[in-house]
C-alpha cells in the first residue's frame, strides 16, 4: 500500500471506466427484494415472486459487471495506480463489515454485563421478576422452557481449528501464486474452498442439533437471539466467502493471474482472514466464556 | 440514458445535488405539515397518528435525503478537481451509490400508502414501539439499509479517491480544507452507519424472527437500542456537520481575500471533533437511567467538543480579521453560518450538562438546539457552497440581488421558527405532541408563521438557481478573488466534461 500513497512520477492516466446499466440494475434487484420481504413478513406470500425477481436480477447484474471487470482486468486496463484504489477500496469495505459485527458484539456484551444481571437487580425481583437470577447463559425471566447452551469444545473447536487451517492453506495458495506454481496454487486454493464448506457443514448440523436437542431456538430469549445472530451473519459470510474463493478457482484454472498482478485473489484472501478472525471473537464470546 | 449510466464524477454530483433538493422539498412540505398542525392548541388539520408519521419521515428524509447527499454532491463535483484528479476512484461504484437513493427514498415514501401508513415512531426508531408498527416499520428499515450501503460505498470511493488520486505534489497538508472534512467525514461514515444497519436488524428480527434484543422479558434491553443507534447517531452528527465546515473554510478565506488562519490546527480540530464524536453517545439518553458515573463522563465528554469546534469558530473569525471583506451570497450564508452554529452549539453545550437536560430533554428546547446546527449549521453552508460554486458548474453567474433576498428571508424566517422553540422547551412544551397547552399559543403562531416563509423563500432559491442555469451572465475562470484551490487557478468556466486527465503538477 505504501507505493500507492502519491502516484507521482508513475503511471499517467488512470482508468476512468466506461459507463454501465449494472448499477441501476443491482438498485432496482434491492428495491425488489426489499419490497418482496416487506410484504413476506406480514403474510402476503406474493411477495416471494418479488423476492425472486430481485434475486434473479442480483445474480445476473452481479455476473455481468464482474464479467465485465474481469475482461477489462485481464485486458491489461489496470495498472499500479488502480491497483492502490483497489487496496483501500477492499480494506475499508472489511473494515465497514467490522463495524457491522461491532453491532451484534455490542449487543452480546451490553446483554451479559447490563440487561440480564439488571433484571436480577433487587428492585427488579421485587417489583417484576421474582426469583429470576441471572447467569449466563439467560433467556431472560421469562422464559419458561428449558435449554442448553451451546458448549465450546465440541463441535465448535472442530470448526475453530477449521477455519484457521484454511486460512493457513490459503496463504500456501498465495505463496504458490507468486512462485507461478499453478497446480500448487488450484491444490491449496481447492482445499480452503472445501475447509470452508466443512465449517458450513458442521455449523448446519450444530444447528439442527441445537433445534432439536438443546430446545435452542432463534426465539430462546437473548441468548438464542446473539448466538444465532452472530454466527449466522458469520455463517452467511463464510458462505459468502466460499463463493468468492470458488469463483477465484476457476479464474485460475482458466489461467488468470500472474506473480505481480493479482489482487482479486488478494481481496478474497483479505475478506477470508477478516471472516477467520471474526470467528475467533464468536469462539472466546459466545461459546467459551 | 447518459444520466443513468453515467460514470462521470460531475454528471453525478448534479443528479445527487438535485435529489437532495427534490428530497429538501418533500421533507420540507413534511415540516411546513407539521407546523400547520400546531399553528393553534387542539387538533385541527390530521389526526395524531398521522402527525407523529410526518414527523418522523421529516427527520429521516431531511437527514438521509437531503443534508447528507447535499454534501456528497458537493464532494462528488469538487474533490477530483480540488485534488486535482481525473475522476473518483471508482467510478461505476459512484454511480451505484447514487442510484440507491431513488429507491430507498421510494420505498420511505411508499410507506406512507401501506396499512397503518408511515412509521410514527419518530427518526430514531425506538424501540420497543418499532417492534409494534406495521408493515411501514418494515419498508423504512429496508430503506435505512439501502440507504446506508450508499453511504458506505459512496465513502470508501471518497476516501480512495483522496488518498490514491492526488496530484504529484498535492501533499495532504495542501489539500484544501473542503477534502480534509469529507476524509474525515467519510471515516464516520464507514464506521458508523454498518453499526445503524446493525440496529435496524436487530429491530427487523424482533419484529418477525421472535428474537428479544430489546425484549427485557427475554433478557434483552430496549436501551440496547438506544446505545447502539447512537453510537451511531452522534458520529451522524458530525457526518452532517463537517462537510459544511469544510465549505465554510474554503468561502470565508476567498472573501477574506487572505489565506485561511490556522490550517494546520483546522485539520486537527477536525479530527478531534471526529475522534470524540465516538465517545459521547449517551449524552441523548441521559434519562433512560443511567448510573452517575455515566452520565458524568459522557457529560465531560461532550463538553471536550467544544474545544475543537471552539478552535474552528476562532480560526474563521481569525481569517476574516483584517481581510479585505465583501459580502457576496456565499459568504453572507458563512456569516450566517457562523453567528447560527455558534448558537446551536452554545445551546448544545447548555444540554451537555446532565442537570440542565433531565429538565429540558424532549422538549422544544432540543427541537430548536439540532435545528440550529442542522438549518443553520449544514443547510447554510450547503447554500454557501452552492453560490460559490454554481458559476463554476454552469459557467453563469446567479443574479446576486436576488441570491441576498433569498439569504435575509432564510435568516429571519428561520430565526422565527426556531429562536422561539428556546422559550416554548424552557417552558416545558414536549416535543413530538400534536396538541398543546393555550399558554404555548403566541410562540408556536411565530414560529409556525416563520416555517410558511422559510418554504416560500426556498421556491426563490429554486428561481435563482434555474434562472442561474438558463440565462446568467457568462461567469469568469475565477469570479472570486480570493478563491485559491485548483477548481479556480487550473480550470476554465465552465468546467470541461473531462479535467485533469493528465495530473497537474502542484507546487
Amino acid at each position: 500500500m505504501a507505493q500507492s500513497a502519491s502516484p507521482s512520477g508513475r503511471q499517467q492516466h488512470y482508468a476512468v471506466p466506461s459507463p454501465m446499466p449494472w448499477p441501476i440494475m443491482g438498485s432496482t434487484a434491492l428495491f425488489l427484494m426489499a419490497l418482496g420481504a416487506a410484504f413476506v413478513f406480514n403474510g402476503m406470500l406474493a411477495g416471494w415472486a418479488s423476492i425472486a425477481a430481485g434475486f434473479v436480477l442480483l445474480l445476473y447484474m452481479m455476473a455481468r459487471w464482474f464479467g465485465e471487470v474481469i475482461g477489462e482486468s485481464e485486458g491489461g486496463k489496470y495498472g499500479g495506480w488502480e491497483d492502490g484504489s483497489f487496496r483501500w477500496g477492499m480494506s475499508l469495505f472489511i473494515f465497514s463489515e467490522v463495524m457491522f459485527f461491532a453491532a451484534f458484539f455490542g449487543a452480546l456484551f451490553w446483554t451479559r454485563v447490563m440487561s440480564v444481571p439488571d433484571l436480577a437487580s433487587i428492585e427488579s425481583n421485587a417489583l417484576m421478576w421474582p426469583g429470576f437470577d441471572a447467569h449466563w447463559p439467560s433467556a431472560g425471566p421469562a422464559f419458561l422452557e428449558k435449554f442448553q447452551s451451546m458448549g465450546a469444545w465440541g463441535l465448535p473447536a472442530i470448526n475453530t481449528a477449521l477455519l484457521l487451517s484454511s486460512g493457513v492453506t490459503v496463504t500456501f495458495a498465495h505463496w504458490a501464486l507468486i512462485r507461478n506454481d499453478r497446480a500448487k496454487l488450484l491444490v491449496w486454493l481447492a482445499l480452503t474452498v472445501l475447509l470452508g464448506a466443512t465449517f458450513l457443514g458442521v455449523q448446519a448440523y450444530e444447528y439442527g442439533h441445537a433445534y432439536s436437542a438443546l430446545n435452542l431456538k432463534l426465539s430462546t430469549g437473548v441468548y438464542g437471539s446473539t448466538f444465532f445472530m452472530l454466527t449466522g451473519f458469520h455463517g452467511f459470510h463464510v458462505t459468502i466467502g466460499a463463493i468468492m474463493l470458488t469463483v477465484i478457482w476457476f479464474r485460475c484454472l482458466k489461467g488468470h493471474f500472474n506473480p505481480d498482478h493479482h489482487f482479486a485473489f488478494e481481496g478474497v484472501a483479505w475478506y477470508w482472514h477478516f471472516v477467520d478472525v471474526v470467528w475467533l471473537g464468536l469462539f472466546i464470546f459466545v461459546y467459551w466464556l | 440514458m447518459r444520466w443513468i449510466t453515467t460514470t462521470n464524477h460531475k454528471d453525478i454530483g448534479t443528479l445527487y445535488l438535485w435529489f437532495s433538493f427534490i428530497m429538501f422539498s418533500v421533507g420540507g412540505l413534511m415540516a411546513v405539515g407539521i407546523r400547520m398542525e400546531l399553528f393553534s392548541p387542539g387538533l385541527q388539520v390530521m389526526d395524531p397518528d398521522f402527525f407523529n408519521q410526518l414527523t418522523t419521515m421529516h427527520g429521516l428524509i431531511m437527514v438521509f435525503g437531503a443534508i447528507m447527499p447535499v454534501f456528497v454532491g458537493f464532494a462528488n463535483w469538487q474533490i477530483p478537481m480540488m485534488i486535482g484528479a481525473p475522476d473518483m476512484a471508482f467510478a461505476r461504484l459512484n454511480n451505484w451509490s447514487f442510484w440507491l437513493l431513488p429507491f430507498a427514498a421510494t420505498l420511505l415514501v411508499l410507506s406512507f400508502f401501506m396499512p397503518g401508513g408511515a412509521p410514527g415512531v419518530g427518526w430514531t426508531m425506538y424501540a420497543p414501539l418499532t417492534v409494534q408498527m406495521g408493515i411501514g416499520m418494515d419498508l423504512t428499515i429496508f430503506a435505512v439499509h439501502i440507504l446506508g450501503m450508499s453511504s458506505i460505498l459512496g465513502s470508501i470511493n471518497i476516501i480512495t479517491t483522496i488518498l490514491n488520486m492526488r496530484a504529484p505534489g498535492m501533499t495532504l497538508m495542501k489539500m484544501p480544507l473542503f477534502v480534509w472534512t469529507w476524509l474525515i467525514t467519510a471515516y464516520l461514515l464507514v464506521a458508523a452507519m454498518p453499526v445503524l444497519a446493525g440496529a435496524v436488524t436487530m429491530t427487523l428480527t424482533d419484529r418477525h424472527f421472535g428474537t428479544s434484543f430489546f425484549n427485557a422479558a427475554g433478557g434483552g434491553d430496549p436501551v440496547l437500542y438506544q446505545h447502539v443507534f447512537w453510537f451511531f447517531g452522534h458520529p451522524e452528527v458530525y457526518i452532517i456537520a463537517l462537510p459544511g465546515f469544510g465549505v465554510i473554510s474554503q468561502v470565508i478565506p476567498a472573501f477574506s481575500r487572505k489565506p485561511l488562519f490556522g490550517y494546520a490546527s483546522m485539520v486537527y480540530a477536525t479530527s478531534a471533533i471526529a475522534i470524540i464524536s465516538f465517545i459521547v453517545w449517551a449524552h441523548h439518553m441521559y434519562t433512560v437511567g443511567m448510573p452517575v458515573t455515566g452520565q458524568l463522563f459522557f457529560m465531560y465528554a461532550t463538553m471536550l467538543v467544544a474545544v475543537p469546534t471552539g478552535v474552528k469558530v476562532f480560526n474563521w473569525v481569525a481569517t476574516m480579521w483584517k481581510g479585505s471583506l465583501t459580502f457576496e451570497t456565499p459568504m453572507l450564508f458563512a456569516c450566517g453560518f457562523l453567528f447560527m452554529f455558534t448558537l446551536g452549539g452554545f445551546t448544545g453545550l447548555v444540554l451537555s450538562l446532565v442537570p440542565i437536560d433531565i429538565q429540558v430533554h424532549d422538549t422544544y428546547y432540543v427541537v430548536a438546539h439540532f435545528h440550529y446546527v442542522m438549518v443553520a449549521g449544514a443547510l447554510f453552508a450547503a447554500f454557501a457552497g452552492i453560490y460559490f460554486w454554481i458559476p463554476k458548474w454552469t459557467g453563469h453567474m446567479y443574479n446576486e440581488t436576488l441570491g441576498k433576498i433569498h439569504f435575509w428571508l432564510t435568516l429571519v424566517f428561520f430565526n422565527m421558527i426556531f429562536f422561539v422553540q428556546h422559550f416554548l422547551g424552557l417552558a416545558g412544551m414536549p416535543r413530538r405532541i400534536p396538541d398543546y397547552p393555550l399558554m404555548f399559543e403566541t410562540w408556536n403562531k411565530i414560529s409556525s408563521l416563520g416555517a410558511f416563509g422559510m418554504g416560500l423563500a426556498q421556491l426563490l432559491f429554486l428561481y435563482v438557481v434555474i434562472d442561474c442555469i438558463r440565462k446568467g451572465a457568462p461567469a469568469p475562470q475565477k469570479p472570486w478573488e480570493g478563491a485559491d484551490s485548483l477548481e479556480w487557478t487550473h480550470l476554465p468556466t465552465p468546467v470541461p466534461y473531462h479535467t485533469f486527465e493528465t495530473p497537474p503538477v502542484v507546487k
